[in-house]
């Protein structure tokens, strides 16, 4: 199953190499990572998503994250309700009567044309990863660029938070 | 007041209450030798090899609970350094390891002797700092300390560039520590420690499984009185020999891989298991999907990690080994649940049964010295008080089957990452602790070359180790798996030119021993240990072709083991 772990750590040189070698040193899977520091500039949050079939792995990943002298929380955000969101990028070819039509499905997607060139728009879209994959798989493959993602950020529903 | 980077140091070991440092010098630390060299509160100890010196740090710490200094340059020394840190790291023992760096402007630029030691020590210290601020090395040291010595204890490397020993910053000792991300848990769940004890009661073929985090917890005596009190069969782990009494009716021997026949089928029969301050190790575990087929399982353990890594529990109780038992030990004072009794004694009555197989005899001979013999007599005469550090291999086997520990610390090995070398700085260390105790170093032809070097520091020093090497020829388990799993393909096991140990010694200034018949095996050992001030190196010619027994092949189940047979 799929869990996305969000992390508070200190915000110190070597941090985030702790959380990426301990993945790597025990073989668990990390499908993608975002790190950045929150209001308090001493504090990261770290929001990792992992694919681990086995559920015993997953409590392992957690209490091994907890573990690090430099993690100061640890949630599984799948473990309640939670809003995620990833943000990606996308410069595609846009030339002639295709313009206009990347156009509404920019709109359709709630996308924004961030920039434009006479032959490309770039295009943000921000949303859950499936909705992502569905605006790529929306556009004409050749009229693909680029394309830049963000892992997913993660938080949990309601009043409660993770805080240090 | 304001200090240099290497005065902040060597004034904060002192106030740390540090003892010795073990290290060895070069260009990142002159600043720090300097500064050692108009002191002499701290005493440093010169090596012959980082490795000697973090497996000294180890040994004195092992031996003492206190946590054990290493002080080596950057490059070549960290780099030496690393496989005593990560010997360390796996069996949980407290250590501070600071190591030179180059200047901080030359961070990066390939400087000479320059590695990335925070990045290279990563993945085998509990944790570890780089100081890049004179003004953060007060507070960063303390933290080390703290670090290494709480919770689950761990090696701590703080990495300090030259310039950062060079420069100046005011020093106050700090005697508090404060990590918002750091906490470790001592007291246990009371609920969790209530649901234990009723099952622990219920018990009707009970077993006690302890490790290592007893004896890193300092709760043997608990340990003991639970045991004792409850009357209930228990067994240890390798690292966890001498918390309970090895001589006692109600201790089983180690389990495992080379366990006792008694103990192995007393884990696979049980019914409820209670684990204590152990991780279980494959070496104890054997195949996951045949442990303890019928046992409901109690694990106490200060690392939330270590529980339901390898195998499921289903009462986990995290926190502090000794504060656990101790609660646990209140409980069983009040409660009115009765054991059954009944159950108990048929219980005992099948393990007697075990016990009477008598899995540890092995045929003595009156021509070749069987190693088990040499470790036999070394008990005898030394009444089961010694000190025993040992190598890694056949003979650390033999020493933790054949020398019932009284108490805890006294056995000192490297059970985790099974570091051959480590046993005679090891021993160094233990002896530096306590220089007036009998201190043994069981060893083998193989693993003692490995760090041969430390006999240097032991004549500089004085240090009156008893060395026992159980010199077979061979590279021994190595050559019993051969034996066993890969059709007697000796492949490089046979170490064809070993030195003559005894003008080996003799070179080193200390005394050397060789003793070839088996009737010579406890006059030897009695000399040796009559010279109190003499390291005694002594070279006992063994039978080749000896085995370790009883084994679980890896990968089998406690009920599975290939037995010695006697003719």
């Amino acid at each position: 199953m799929r869990h996305i772990i969000a992390m508070l750590m200190e915000n110190e040189p070597g941090s985030l190499s702790r959380v990426a070698g301990l993945f790597s040193a025990r073989g668990y899977n990390i499908h993608s990572l975002c790190v950045a520091p929150t209001e308090d500039p001493t504090v990261s949050r770290l929001t990792l998503v992992t694919r681990e079939k086995d559920e015993g792995i997953v409590e392992q990943i957690t209490k091994q994250l907890n573990k690090l002298v430099d993690v100061i929380k640890v949630l599984d955000l799948t473990e309640g309700e939670h809003v995620e969101r990833a943000i990606m990028l996308v410069k595609v070819r846009a030339t002639g009567a295709r313009r206009e039509e990347l156009k509404r499905l920019s709109d359709i997607f709630r996308g924004r044309i961030l920039d434009v060139s006479s032959s490309t728009y770039t295009i943000e879209v921000t949303g859950v990863g499936e909705k992502l994959d569905a605006f790529i798989d929306a556009l004409e493959p050749k009229s693909i660029l680029e394309v830049v993602r963000s892992g997913a950020l993660g938080i949990g529903r309601g009043t409660k938070s993770l805080r240090v | 007041m304001e200090l240099t980077g290497a005065q902040i140091l060597c004034r904060f070991l002192k106030d740390e209450g540090v003892e010795y440092v073990f290290g060895y010098p070069g260009g990142s630390v002159l600043f720090i030798y300097d500064e050692l060299y108009k002191q002499d509160a701290v005493k440093h100890i010169l090596v012959r090899h980082e490795q000697g010196a973090t497996h000294m740090a180890d040994g004195y710490a092992r031996a003492t609970g206190k946590p054990g200094v290493v002080l080596v340059t950057s490059g070549p020394g960290a780099t030496n350094a690393v496989t005593g840190i990560a010997t360390a790291y796996m069996d949980s023992i407290p250590m501070v390891v600071i190591t030179g760096q180059v200047p901080t402007q030359a961070i990066g630029s390939d400087a000479f002797q320059e590695v990335d030691s925070v990045g290279i020590t990563r993945p085998c210290v509990k944790h570890n700092f780089l100081v890049k601020d004179v003004k953060d090395l007060t507070q960063t040291l303390k933290k080390a300390f703290h670090v290494a010595t709480s919770g689950r204890p761990g090696p701590v490397v703080v990495d300090i560039p030259k310039d950062v020993t060079a420069l100046k910053a005011d020093y106050v000792y700090p005697t508090a520590v404060e990590m918002r991300s750091y906490n470790p848990v001592t007291r246990g769940h009371g609920g969790q420690i209530k649901k234990a004890l009723k099952l622990i009661l219920g018990a009707k073929r009970p077993m006690v499984y302890s490790g290592g985090g007893v004896v890193l917890g300092e709760s043997s005596a608990e340990l003991t009185e639970v045991v004792q009190q409850l009357g209930y069969p228990i067994t240890s782990t390798l690292m966890g020999l001498g918390a309970y009494p090895g001589a006692d009716r109600q201790f089983l021997g180690m389990l495992g891989m080379h366990g006792t026949y008694e103990a192995n089928m007393a884990m696979h029969g049980c019914d409820v298991l209670i684990a204590i301050g152990a991780r279980f190790d494959d070496r104890v575990v054997g195949d996951v999907k045949k442990f303890c087929p019928k046992a409901k399982i109690i694990h106490i353990d200060i690392d939330p990690a270590s529980i339901s890594k390898v195998v499921k529990v289903h009462i986990p109780i995290v926190g502090g080994v000794k504060e656990v038992l101790e609660e646990l030990l209140a409980a069983l004072k009040t409660t009115e649940q009765q054991r059954d009794e009944d159950a108990l004694a048929g219980w005992w009555q099948q393990i007697e049964e075990w016990r009477a197989k008598k899995c540890l005899s092995y045929a003595n001979s009156s021509e070749l010295i069987k190693p088990q013999a040499v470790l036999e007599a070394l008990y005898k005469l030394t009444d089961g008080d010694a000190y025993v550090a040992s190598d890694v291999g056949q003979h650390q086997m033999f020493a933790a089957q054949y020398y019932p520990f009284k108490e805890p610390r006294r056995w000192i090995n490297s059970g985790g990452l099974g570091t051959m070398g480590f046993g005679l700085p090891a021993a160094m260390g233990v002896q530096f602790a306590y220089p007036d105790e009998t201190v043994a170093c069981i060893t083998g032809d193989g693993s003692i070359m490995m760090c041969i070097q430390e006999l240097a520091t032991a004549k500089q020093y004085g240090l009156p180790v008893k060395i026992l090497s159980l010199n077979n020829g061979y590279l021994g388990m190595v050559r019993q798996w051969q034996e066993f799993f890969y059709d007697k393909n000796y492949s490089q096991s046979y170490m064809e030119t070993l030195p003559d140990f005894v003008k080996l010694a003799e070179s080193f200034g200390h005394v050397g021993l060789r003793i070839d018949k088996a009737a010579d095996v406890e006059g030897a050992l009695k000399e040796a240990l009559s010279r109190k001030d003499d390291l005694v190196f002594m070279d006992f010619i063994t039978d080749p072709s000896e085995n370790v027994y009883p084994m679980m092949e890896a990968g089998k189940g406690h009920n599975e083991m290939l037995l010695r047979e006697l003719a």
